[in-house]
């Protein structure tokens, strides 16, 4: 309550004076929502823990349509809001328009693409990630048979797969890999039923080990995989292990929640560049803890842990959908 | 007197219907620990209270009026089209070709171009449907939703595949040339000494609305050929023995249906986003069927009814924006209006026109 009174005071404020500084920072969440599980609640959680721990405030607003963000953008901007932190590579083009028309607000995109002075672009090695849990997806496998399931088929979920495909080829060069593609609209990051069917679809072909990169819809992929005897599942960007303890293999961890912390404790004096969190830096990486101790062996341990020391040292190279739109061991 | 008054009849009983949606909806917001009328407030002035607010509104009210005007033709030849969202989708595929690969030395002929493109694919995602029905007997209904789908993966599928930049992350074509941008209202009431919002989306394509809400109204009511589809929708048994041929009005209404819908993209794809993206219908196939409902497929009412689409959906992103309000309650307050004016219309109107009857009744004694 206090907190709507506030934003109402900002907004009254700007309607009066515009241009008052705010200088709170402001998150935009992507289509998928605040709470799903996943991608956009990771980046809540950094920004609630900064909130909890400094007592700040943050705007904040699910977007709801395509033309709001842009928007929600100059609203933000205009409010005085700093920095402006924005999730999903669709804020890319309309953040590209707004920005120049800003240039004392520094934004940020998350997974987005775009070159100006003010805008600080936060990119992960997702397929360095994947790369990992795939390969523990191939020592867990008794079938010899995995599964993938992603939401859309947009080229950010193929460099999730083609990691996933390549770490699972590395523990098992003989392994076969289902890739299946939610859906071909944006109820396809929300959409669990459908994820669970897929799911199920999966194991009848074989699968034993199931990798959800698809948002919301995973929550339906995780309950479907526990539900099913002797089936392990993958979660995606959150550590998802809790949500079905013995029954989770892991997490491909992307860290958007200690990116969007970093940046929130910078706040406007926030360094504008471009970062990149692969596994060096821990913006990418597998979830282990007591969900999932039973599930992973010393032996497949040992594995993983050379396989990121050689990621890491660059004796393993990774190979990246989105450098050349092309996936060596995985066909779309 | 039997009935009411026609003023009652179409400005009281929708007043009344908004009314009690808005009511409920201000109660469903006490509930959730908010303040009503600071949320009124909020919602008017954000969407009406500034040429920002009323750029996004029309902008909204544009995209509904071509989808509700497409809802209603189809409606009035008794074919219930769902497919607005597909057919859109698809018009967006032929504005964006015809943008992308035709170069234009200026907007104002590739607007033309742009609009027949647009047209011709939304008219030709319809014609199938369209055919089945009338050859085959295959339901409407069934056959349009199912080429929503068909088209929302195939647009994927060209997005990804095809039209996509090389490198890009995000499914979407390229940017139009700048040759094809459509003038925005900031630019056209610049000369006339009139400040404009520079941000708001809102262009030329809702004089185009405009204007086709009145072509729409010509071909139905003036025209032959408009008769005849009022005359298959009244029923059909009687035209077909009034030498109507159900074939060739399915086939008419269908195609005039789906193209106004495939005409819708070039608000949204030339005109807002400047190019293609994945995403670009976002619902408006399916709020033009209420827009139609509540309009009464009439092309006045359907434009009354896009304005007030426009400005939920413009007033609810101010909510979403300014205050703690989940984005799903502004679906709930569009739903209650859906509810009141569309399903429920007759437990206002029952009562009120009772109340007009007597009224005049006890006059006469």
């Amino acid at each position: 309550m206090t907190l709507m009174k506030k934003f109402l005071g900002a907004a009254a404020a700007v309607a009066v004076t515009a241009g008052a500084a705010l200088a709170d920072p402001a998150i935009i969440f992507d289509l998928g929502g605040k709470f799903d599980k996943s991608f956009n609640e990771a980046a809540f959680r950094g920004a609630q823990r900064w909130a909890d721990e400094t007592g700040g405030k943050f705007l904040e607003i699910e977007l709801q349509s395509e033309a709001q963000r842009e928007q929600a953008l100059r609203r933000f901007a205009e409010a005085g809001a700093n920095p402006i932190v924005t999730t999903g590579f669709a804020m890319s083009t309309p953040l590209s328009e707004v920005a120049p028309d800003y240039p004392d607000t520094k934004f940020v995109t998350i997974d987005g693409w775009v070159e100006a002075p003010n805008v600080h672009v936060v990119g992960f090695a997702e397929h360095e990630g994947s790369y990992l849990v795939g390969l523990l997806a191939a020592k867990a496998s008794k079938t010899g048979t995995v599964g993938f399931i992603g939401g859309m088929d947009v080229p950010l979920i193929r460099k999730f797969a083609c990691g996933y495909a390549q770490g699972v080829k590395a523990g098992n060069p003989d392994a076969t890999i289902i890739a299946n593609m939610t859906g071909t609209t944006p109820a396809a990051w929300n959409d669990p039923v459908r994820g669970g069917e897929l799911t199920k679809a999966q194991i009848a072909q074989g699968a034993d080990v199931v990798y959800a990169a698809a948002g919301g819809t995973g929550i339906g992929v995780l309950q479907a995989a526990a539900d099913a005897e002797g089936v392990l599942s993958i979660g995606v960007d959150s550590n998802q292990n809790h949500l079905f303890p013995g029954k989770v293999l892991t997490s491909m961890l992307k860290r958007v929640d200690v990116a969007v912390y970093n940046i929130m404790t910078a706040g406007e004096n926030l360094e504008v560049g471009f970062e990149a969190l692969d596994l060096s830096q821990d913006g990418v990486g597998y979830a282990l803890d007591e969900n999932n101790a039973s599930l992973i062996s010393e032996d497949m341990k040992t594995s993983v842990e050379d396989a990121k020391a050689k990621i890491i040292a660059g004796d393993i190279k990774v190979h990246d959908y989105s450098s050349d739109d092309s996936c060596p061991v995985l066909d779309f | 007197m039997e009935k009411m008054p026609k003023w009652a009849d179409i400005a009281l009983i929708p007043l009344l219907n908004l009314t009690l949606a808005f009511g409920i909806s201000m109660l469903v917001i006490l509930a959730i620990g908010q303040d009503p009328i600071e949320a009124v407030k909020l919602m008017v002035s954000g969407a009406l209270g500034s040429t920002y607010g009323w750029g996004y509104t029309l902008y909204y009210a544009t995209n509904f009026i071509f989808t509700g005007l497409a809802v209603s033709i189809a409606f009035k030849a008794a074919l219930f089209n769902i497919g607005g969202e597909g057919q859109a989708a698809l018009g967006g595929l032929g504005v964006a070709l015809v943008c992308l690969y035709i170069p234009f030395p200026h907007w104002s002929v590739a607007i033309i171009f742009a609009m027949l493109g647009g047209a011709v694919f939304g008219a030709a995602w319809a014609a199938i449907p369209a055919y089945l029905q009338a050859k085959r007997g295959s339901h409407v209904v069934i056959t349009t939703i199912m080429f929503n789908f068909i088209a929302a993966s195939l647009l994927n599928y060209l997005l990804v595949n095809v039209l996509r930049p090389k490198g890009a992350m995000d499914p979407a074509s390229a940017k139009f040339p700048e040759t094809t941008n459509l003038p925005t209202f900031h630019e056209m009431l610049e000369p006339l000494g009139i400040a404009f919002s520079k941000s708001a989306p809102v262009n030329i394509s809702l004089l185009i609305a405009l204007l086709a809400c009145v072509l729409v109204y010509i071909l139905m009511w003036r025209t032959r050929i408009g008769y005849e589809i009022r005359a298959f929708g009244e029923s059909p048994s009687a035209s077909v023995y009034a030498g109507i041929s159900p074939l060739k009005i399915t086939m008419i209404a269908m195609l005039l249906s789906g193209g106004l819908a495939g005409m819708m993209s070039i608000n949204n794809t030339m005109g807002e986003s400047e190019r293609l993206i994945i995403n670009s219908i976002e619902g408006a196939g399916f709020i033009g069927i209420a827009v139609a409902l509540m309009g009464r497929n009439h092309p006045f009412g359907v434009l009354l009814a896009a304005l007030l689409f426009g400005f939920l959906y413009q007033g609810g992103g101010e909510l979403a924006l300014w205050m703690s309000i989940p984005r799903e309650l502004v679906l709930v307050i569009q739903g209650l209006v859906i509810l009141f004016t569309g399903a429920l219309d007759n437990m206002i109107r029952i009562p009120v026109e009772r109340m007009f009857i007597r009224a005049a009744k006890r006059k006469e004694a």
